[in-house]
């Protein structure tokens, strides 16, 4: 959970004596060393040890010594149509859970900052998705997406909309229907953030602008959202990440089926290394799928940023 | 702000339908808990069990060991957030109070890490706990959970430095008292709550987490609720639902206790660490 608002932080520092600097901080080394040995040995470690794994041939339970291929892995990987089809479900599936969950979370944060009465059950409901374990949320959903014993079906057959389907292993309604289990799991943390960012409003303009008699809809437009507007998009970029690499769900839901339609790239690069033991091409998968989804996170920093920029009124 | 009755009551409406929304499926998860198999096979399934019963409860214990399971949640859990807390507090320290190269680094490689795929974490690290034979052992799994709930736990804390004062800490240097000694006798006690909320929170990651778990555990007696209630689904994704369900609800019991116990810190430590100024 990272909502950055850097730029604050010169301003504040500026002034008034800071500890000493200049000199090596052996005391800070001395305070940092514990924390920074397991993470340099099991995260940064890995994470050079997976990206050279990709240029081998490695595989689980070999006998001969693992070679170098150099760039066979990203050559077949380039030809390997499945492994393009779970990448376009996986960016499907990120997008269709991340608008959603942006914009439900958005209305959530907004009721939950007015004063209405019974604002603390509220809050404390909006959060419970955000407390249960990913498998749980995925087996909740499964008992109501079920056939003959879920309540959606049930409901449905109430309201005189027909009934018997088949939400999870239908073709057409797989991906939706994990989407919006998705769409439910994701919601506590944007709702939490952005909430975080809509009390930092400055509640002086919304008044201001309310005297002036600016509507709603205006006082949104020209005070909440400038505003809010970096937190709303640090937690976007977020979510579009986590949302990307998001595994337990739907492995709970469907496994990936039916017939692949939800077959998210972390279940296919997960399948490809601990299910067929293809460690190389698996880790390959992984350094494609960092570099295709970095690339297209900042190419959608860069023109939201610019869009600021752009219509930048900061009055 | 005045706001009209109409509008008021709009609002109400839609936070209600929020409500039915984000709760509805817990509510029928534990209905389905409660549910005899008669109920459960009946062709119009009611929200109340009409004949509430413990026996899928009784049911889930015996045909998983959930018994066992919990106490290498427990374990894993407990572990992790003992751990984190104990060597991220002097690292989230460093970051909130000095300018240097190391703070630096240290919060990029926080912002960085939210990012980082764990299919390239997870092959190299299999491969690496492999070869220290702490593959199938919750140590483990431990020593992976502290990496992984890092990053957040370095940003809580962070945000709970920044918010004690620093002239307490001038105060104690003044009053002689040496770097060490002011760490631990006066800004620690200030942080103490920060500090708990932070394992607390460390924790509920650890208790719910389940890829590193899946991969890392291979033995029904090793492995962690999360994974043992997937065994609860056949192979063909038919499951026998009250039993299902039962081990579900218990599964999330103590995160859903634990996250109320801290439920306004975080939301709170959130606030600390990202608006702050």
């Amino acid at each position: 959970m990272t909502l950055v608002t850097e730029p604050r932080r010169p301003a504040r520092r500026a002034p008034g004596p800071d500890a000493p600097r200049g000199a090596p901080d052996h005391g800070a080394w001395f305070l940092v060393l514990p924390a920074l040995i397991p993470i340099l040995v099991l995260s940064v470690g890995p994470l050079l040890y997976g990206i050279l794994l990709a240029f081998t041939d490695a595989q689980s339970g070999r006998t001969e010594p693992t070679r170098w291929i150099g760039t066979l892995n990203f050559q077949d990987l380039l030809h390997d149509t499945l492994f393009w089809e779970s990448f376009r479900i996986g960016l499907v599936w990120a997008v269709g859970v991340t608008v959603p969950q942006f914009l439900l979370a958005l209305g959530l944060a907004l009721l939950l900052n007015q004063n209405l009465r019974m604002r603390w059950l509220a809050r404390a409901l909006a959060i419970i998705p955000w407390a249960m374990p990913e498998v749980v949320v995925g087996i909740m959903w499964r008992l109501v997406y079920n056939t003959d014993a879920g309540i959606l079906n049930e409901t449905l057959r109430d309201l005189g909309l027909g009934g018997g389907h088949d939400w999870l292993s239908g073709l057409g309604t797989a991906l939706p229907a994990v989407i919006v289990v998705g769409v439910w799991a994701g919601m506590p943390q944007t709702t939490v953030a952005l909430l975080a960012g809509l009390q930092n409003t400055p509640r002086e303009l919304h008044e201001a602008a309310a005297v002036d008699g600016a509507g709603a809809w205006r006082r949104f437009r020209t005070v909440t959202w400038p505003a809010l507007r970096p937190v709303a998009l640090a937690i976007t970029a977020l979510n579009l990440i986590w949302n990307f690499n998001s595994f337990a769900l739907v492995y709970v839901l469907t496994n990936g089926g039916p017939g692949g339609r939800t077959r998210l790239p972390m279940l296919f690069a997960y399948e490809e290394a601990f299910r067929y033991g293809q460690f190389g091409y698996a880790a390959a998968m992984g350094c494609v799928m960092v570099a295709l989804i970095s690339i297209l996170l900042a190419v959608f920093l860069v023109g939201r940023l610019r869009g600021e920029a752009k219509g930048g009124d900061k009055a | 702000m005045r706001t009209s009755t109409a509008a008021r009551t709009g609002q109400y409406a839609a936070l209600l339908a929020y409500l039915v929304f984000l709760a509805f499926p817990f509510v029928w998860l534990i209905s389905i808990a409660f549910k005899p198999p008669r109920e459960l096979a009946s062709l119009h399934p009611t929200w109340i069990p009409e004949n509430p019963t413990l026996d899928n409860f009784r049911q889930a214990f015996d045909e998983q060991p959930l018994l066992q399971a919990g106490l290498n949640s427990l374990l894993a859990a407990l572990g992790a957030a003992v751990i984190a807390v104990l060597i991220a507090t002097p690292m989230a320290y460093v970051m909130a109070r000095r300018r240097g190269r190391l703070a630096k680094a240290a919060t990029g490689w926080v912002v960085v890490s939210q990012a980082f795929p764990f299919v390239l974490l997870i092959i190299p690290l299999f491969l690496v706990l492999k070869n220290l034979g702490l593959i199938n052992s919750v140590p483990g799994l431990v020593m992976v959970y502290v990496v992984w709930s890092l990053p957040f736990a370095l940003w809580m804390l962070a945000g709970y430095v920044r918010a004690v004062p620093r002239e307490l800490e001038e105060a104690a240097a003044v009053d002689g008292a040496g770097r060490l000694r002011t760490l631990v006798s006066v800004t620690a006690p200030l942080l103490a709550p920060g500090i708990v909320a932070t394992a607390l929170f460390a924790f509920i990651t650890a208790w719910n987490e389940f890829f590193f778990a899946l991969v890392l555990l291979k033995t029904p007696e090793k492995q962690t609720l999360p994974v043992i209630l997937t065994h609860f689904i056949g192979a063909g994704g038919v499951a026998d639902l009250g039993p299902l369900a039962a081990a579900a609800f218990l599964a999330t019991l103590p995160s859903l206790v634990v996250f109320a116990l801290i439920q306004r810190r975080i939301t709170g430590g959130m606030l600390a660490g990202a608006v702050k100024s």
